[in-house]
């Protein structure tokens, strides 16, 4: 279950990422904020306590039962039927592989050709992989229908983590270059506003927008407007601190952050929200340094404790050093060694703790651990650099300055 | 049409010196050196794959009978040094033209902007 959920988190620790990225060079000198403020942190703190009585998931249940009275076999025509086919398309008994390729395949606006290119396999092997999907489905004997309300939250659940992977899989690989890449974050989008868009009429407003459809499509957004900024020419990273903010698509942020309030003031907080609400943080700050890092943690905070996925805590370590200085964050690393054990991303984030702390020594350990465990080129590539910068350093100078001999 | 797979393993070819010790800007170099490569070959319609691996930390051989459970090593590897480390597989006109490709990624710049001269493995493809 935790590995599974290690991939709703990518975005999450990925926009932390790139704000740790900068701590080194941009740690406020003069001390950090004291008191979280702000609205967000009053509504979230207040939903959390509903969340942990269970009041949101009895509310929720009833405004369900309310609206769907009876299981519906697609009467009224193609809008019905194309919820229908999303739900199957995204069915739990489906591997997210098969899942991901038959929804694009029979929602996505993409040939099968399109997929294959967009996730780097042969276009024989992208038709076999929706093939057997499809088999899989109709052998499985799920009546085409959409699922009753005793189903509707785990199977909505199924289709938002299923556009998620899609949108993560066309993010995480945006190299600047690859306009396949880029058209699968593009088809994310699309799908959960469609969703959002299809989803049945509720006698309150409730279920017509469920929140948490809203909250990742808000994520999405809020994520992808960073996008023309995170990669320079050459395909290398760049960190949230060093992007050109003129370069953020800022009709996309506010479209984001207007979606989003709209989310929470419906009062039903759940994880996607929760990290939008983050990214709608990172996005809000003009420039780098005026980055709520207090209300950042206090998000993070709620997730780890609504989640319990050792991932949140690496991102909420590294919001916590931001707050409290790396000293701190290391403290918390600590706990995640068994959690999180070989995981690269705990040893990049060590290292540029070790490296906001001042211990160079112990960094370039950590970045070297962390670029030999990596499977991304563009992350090898920073995580190098940055133990060869810190080296550079420690030397005073560069090789080439050095006499010969 | 022939197709290669050429092949780059850990030896470093005539520079010893792991990359964290270089310069960050001659680390850049070196793999702008690789992206301009690709990218031309993609131009000229001749790369059909190219992939770096993840490194000797994470490898592991498997020798299986079929039968009862597969044994499994990791490392470290006596001879990390032979690991395929990446590979490009091209699409060319002839051997030559495979060679001339191969001697373009073994001058991939190091240290210094000196090439590497890395060895490159040049082993042609079977046809199905």
């Amino acid at each position: 279950m935790l590995a599974r959920r290690y991939g709703d988190f990518d975005l999450a620790e990925d926009a932390v990422q790139e704000a740790l990225l900068s701590a080194a060079t941009h740690w406020p000198v003069d001390g950090v904020p004291d008191n979280p403020r702000g609205w967000l942190i009053q509504t979230a703190s207040r939903k959390l306590l509903d969340i942990v009585r269970g009041e949101q998931a009895r509310r929720r249940r009833e405004i369900l039962a309310a609206s769907l009275s009876a299981p519906i076999a697609g009467e009224s025509g193609s809008n019905d039927d194309t919820l229908t086919v999303l739900f199957m398309c995204c069915h739990p008994s489906l591997t997210p592989a098969s899942a991901i390729a038959l929804t694009l395949r029979a929602l996505g606006g993409l040939t099968t050709a399109e997929i294959a290119k967009a996730f780097l396999v042969p276009e024989a092997t992208m038709g076999q992989r929706i093939s057997r999907a499809k088999q899989r489905i109709i052998s499985s004997g799920v009546p085409f229908q959409r699922p009753d309300f005793h189903e509707w939250p785990q199977r909505l659940r199924s289709v938002l983590h299923i556009l998620y992977l899609i949108f993560n899989e066309g993010y995480a690989s945006s190299g600047g270059q690859d306009v396949h890449r880029v058209e699968l974050s593009a088809e994310a989008i699309r799908l959960v506003r469609l969703v959002r868009r299809l989803l049945p009429d509720g006698e309150k407003d409730g279920v017509k927008d469920d929140a948490e459809v809203a909250g990742l499509l808000a994520l999405m957004l809020l994520t992808d407007a960073r996008r023309p900024a995170r990669t320079g020419p050459g395909g290398e990273l760049i960190p949230l601190s060093e992007q050109d903010r003129s370069r953020w698509d800022r009709p996309r942020i506010a479209e984001g952050l207007a979606i989003l309030d709209g989310a929470i003031a419906k009062g039903t907080i759940g994880e996607y929200q929760l990290q939008a609400a983050i990214a709608a943080l990172h996005d809000r700050a003009a420039r780098v340094e005026d980055t709520d890092w207090p209300q950042i943690l206090a998000l993070y905070s709620l997730l780890e404790r609504m989640t319990g996925n050792p991932i949140v805590s690496l991102n909420r370590a590294v919001a916590s050093a931001m707050v409290h200085g790396p000293e701190m964050g290391l403290k918390e690393l600590e706990e995640l060694d068994a959690k999180l054990p070989g995981h690269h991303r705990l040893a990049a984030v060590r290292a540029h703790l070790y490296e906001m702390a001042g211990l160079k020594n112990e960094a370039i350990e950590h970045y070297l651990i962390a670029a030999a465990r990596t499977a991304s080129t563009p992350e090898k590539h920073y995580l190098t650099t940055r133990a060869a910068r810190l080296k550079a350093g420690r030397r005073g100078a560069t090789r080439r300055d050095r006499p010969a001999g | 049409m022939t197709k290669y797979l050429l092949t780059i393993d850990y030896n470093g070819g005539d520079v010893d010196v792991p990359m964290d010790e270089w310069d960050p800007e001659e680390i850049t170099a070196h793999m702008d050196y690789y992206r301009a490569l690709n990218r031309e070959l993609t131009e000229s319609g001749e790369l059909v794959e190219v992939n770096a691996l993840t490194g000797p930390e994470l490898a592991r051989f498997v020798v299986s009978d079929g039968a009862t459970a597969p044994v499994v090593t990791d490392g470290p590897f006596a001879e990390f040094k032979e690991l395929l480390a990446g590979y490009e597989l091209v699409d060319v006109e002839s051997e030559e033209r495979a060679i001339e490709i191969a001697a373009r990624l073994s001058a991939v710049p190091g240290p210094g902007g000196t090439p590497l001269r890395q060895p490159i493995g040049v082993r042609r493809v079977m046809s199905p």
